[in-house]
């Protein structure tokens, strides 16, 4: 890809609300938990998990903007071709994933293993929309450095 | 600086028409003078005229890739008409990387995106490689690229027989005339004439009356070195000194019967494709060739310009995955030409450009050997003078930077700069200028606008656009390349859009659409 910064924001913001948030509501009821705390045992309820999962989420959007886009887009300055490499896009997971893990005030029953399982499956799926299937709906997007918002400006 | 036409495809008859014979309606004297041409005028000269919505005059990939985007925003069939003079929209190209030696299984540099066939670019190249192919190798390459593997590139094979699909699934065919546009003018009240001489002798000339025109003829023409041209002009031989955009096989049959020293002169990604040849014809047939590669320019290592402009280089050669860094079709790079205007944006183009090839892994490990036994140098220098030597040789006169004057002997020189004509060399475009309105930008070529509307050119309502090569130097630099040709026709539909003539591909007819391509289905 080659992202402008702006780009990097829009594409972030955009991939976490159209394929972050649908994503977490699939892949929600099949994450590892804790045993719920009620009496009976069992599971914990999937709808327990979510307010870690989208919290999670907002850490993500909101590190990305502030933190991360920035520090990526400086790293990019070093590269002669303004480019950022697929493999960048998805090895970036790691130190964001830990960040977030570092803030994030998980509630049970979501534990550790939920949360890197949510965290890499959504990255990667995220990853996988942002390098093609994003097109079929966005003709110009990859024109455009990124941006998704400007509505019919080139 | 001399030029020549090189040889032109084996279909394409040259472009000078035939003086009209008696009694036969062709362009009148009249006509010729005139910029701006009436109805009454065209009728005066007792011209067949003929009705078109839209023209596209080229026929190849930027008229076939600006066909494919216009019937996807719902144009219809009939509403455009392709003229051009060659059989299907990939001749001249398949032509030109042929001679260069780039056959049909051998890979283009271009990216796994820039699918003349798919104007979303989704599935790759890549995508569809390892998919037909049953490997992941494709996938690897494009996921590890550029860090641990070199730039995934298509095979010219794919590219063409995906574009043979696209053609029959938009109605190509339908939308093409073959024939040989001499000119376009302008119409008042609007709009445009183009000229041509049906290939099929049906008419020998017909004015085709239309309100948009696209023209998208490729290379102006391919330029030699002067002290090529000079030798060719002076004896005649166009054998031993042969450029690598025309055919030229005999130097390599030549070299695998006998042996002997070729000179290949440049630094760019042809002279990369001709040494490829050349040293695996060495290596794996036993041809007994010396190689001097001569470079006007000895590249030491990386090209610094400041810790954020850092071009790799080293052995002679500077080193870049395309021909413009990567951001120039879609990011950060593209934002600074869409900004700039003339001097500086011709700055910016003097910054970038330059000469340079890709660094692949199997150029790099075939030059190590070629260096290693000795059979493969590079020179730095220009060409004072080439002469004759005997019946076979060539003398040549090298100067130096230094200005150190040597000799070298040598049975062939292939001339792979790559130097283009200027736009006069298409007398298309050369009578653009003259009576069009047309006028060139910083870099000399065709002055267009973001839109890639020609600037000057307009006749309410009626609009002219081009794209492809002729265009460099506006405010798009990757515009001889399919992913370009793309971003061109793009411009343009949206342009055509907003005047009414077609429907803008938003985001749910760009859905539709690309369903429909996914399952081959006609785009109606």
């Amino acid at each position: 890809m080659t992202p402008t910064l702006i780009g990097r924001i829009q594409t972030r913001l955009f991939l976490i609300v159209v394929v972050g948030v649908p994503w977490t509501l699939l892949v929600s009821p099949f994450l590892p938990r804790a045993a719920s705390d009620s009496f009976l045992g069992g599971r914990g309820a999937t709808s327990d998990l979510y307010p870690t999962l989208f919290a999670a989420l907002g850490w993500l959007a909101l590190f990305g903007v502030i933190v991360w886009e920035p520090l990526y887009h400086l790293a990019q300055q070093f590269r002669w071709e303004k480019d950022w490499p697929m493999l960048f896009g998805l090895i970036t997971v790691v130190p964001e994933a830990i960040l977030v893990w570092w803030v994030l005030d998980g509630e049970p029953p979501a534990t550790g293993s939920t949360f890197v399982v949510h965290a890499v499956s959504t990255w990667i799926v995220m990853w996988l929309v942002a390098n093609g299937p994003i097109r079929i709906f966005l003709l110009r997007w990859r024109f455009r450095g990124g941006r998704v918002f400007d509505g019919a400006a080139w | 600086m001399t030029n020549e036409q090189l040889s032109p495809p084996p279909a394409t008859p040259p472009g000078t028409p035939a003086p009209p014979t008696g009694g036969v309606p062709d362009l009148t004297d009249e006509l010729r003078a005139t910029s701006i041409w009436t109805d009454e005028l065209v009728a005066a000269a007792r011209l067949p005229v003929v009705d078109v919505p839209m023209v596209s005059i080229g026929g190849g990939i930027g008229s076939f890739i600006l066909a494919d985007v216009l019937r996807i925003s719902g144009l219809p069939t009939s509403s455009l008409r392709v003229i051009g003079n060659i059989d299907t929209p990939w001749q001249t190209y398949e032509y030109l990387t042929k001679v260069s030696q780039i056959p049909r299984h051998e890979r283009l540099r271009s990216d796994s995106t820039g699918c003349p066939d798919n104007v979303w670019g989704f599935p790759g190249y890549s995508v569809r490689e390892a998919w037909n192919e049953k490997t992941i190798a494709p996938l690897f390459n494009v996921l590890t690229e550029p860090i641990f593997t070199d730039f995934y590139t298509p095979r010219a094979g794919q590219a063409f027989e995906a574009m043979a699909k696209e053609a029959e699934r938009i109605g190509f065919d339908e939308m093409s005339w073959r024939g040989q546009v001499r000119m376009i003018r302008r119409r008042h009240g609007g709009g445009y004439f183009t000229a041509y001489r049906p290939a099929d002798g049906s008419a020998p000339r017909v004015v085709v009356r239309s309100s948009f025109a696209h023209v998208a003829v490729g290379y102006p023409g391919l330029t030699f070195l002067p002290d090529l041209q000079r030798f060719r002009d002076t004896h005649g031989d166009r054998v031993r000194v042969v450029n690598a955009y025309e055919p030229h096989e005999h130097v390599y049959d030549t070299l695998r019967k006998r042996g002997g020293t070729v000179v290949v002169r440049g630094g760019g990604i042809v002279a990369s494709r001709i040494l490829q040849r050349l040293m695996e014809d060495r290596m794996h047939h036993g041809a007994q060739t010396q190689i001097v590669h001569l470079l006007r320019t000895f590249v030491h290592g990386p090209q610094k310009r400041s810790r954020f402009a850092r071009r790799h280089g080293g052995n002679g050669l500077a080193y870049q995955g395309f021909n413009w860094p990567k951001s120039s079709w879609g990011g950060q790079l593209k934002d600074d030409f869409d900004r700039l205007e003339g001097d500086e944006r011709k700055a910016l183009y003097e910054q970038l450009g330059g000469t340079h090839t890709p660094k692949r892994k199997l150029w790099q490990k075939q030059m190590e050997q070629a260096r290693r036994e000795g059979w493969y140098s590079v020179t730095q220098g220009v060409v004072d003078s080439v002469e004759p030597e005997g019946d076979h040789r060539l003398a040549l006169r090298l100067a130096a930077a230094n200005s150190a004057v040597s000799e070298l002997t040598a049975d062939f020189i292939v001339d792979c700069t790559g130097l283009e004509g200027d736009i006069r060399s298409s007398a298309l475009l050369a009578d653009l200028l003259d009576h069009g309105g047309a006028g060139r930008n910083p870099m000399g070529r065709l002055d267009v606008e973001r839109s890639f509307e020609v600037r000057g050119t307009r006749t309410e309502p009626g609009r002219m656009y081009a794209s492809g090569s002729a265009t460099l130097g506006g405010y798009y630099a990757g515009v001889d390349s399919f992913l370009g040709l793309q971003y061109a026709a793009l411009r343009i539909a949206d342009d055509l859009a907003a005047t009414g003539f077609t429907n803008r591909i938003g985001i749910g007819r760009s859905a539709a659409q690309w369903w429909r391509w996914a399952r081959n289905r006609s785009v109606e």
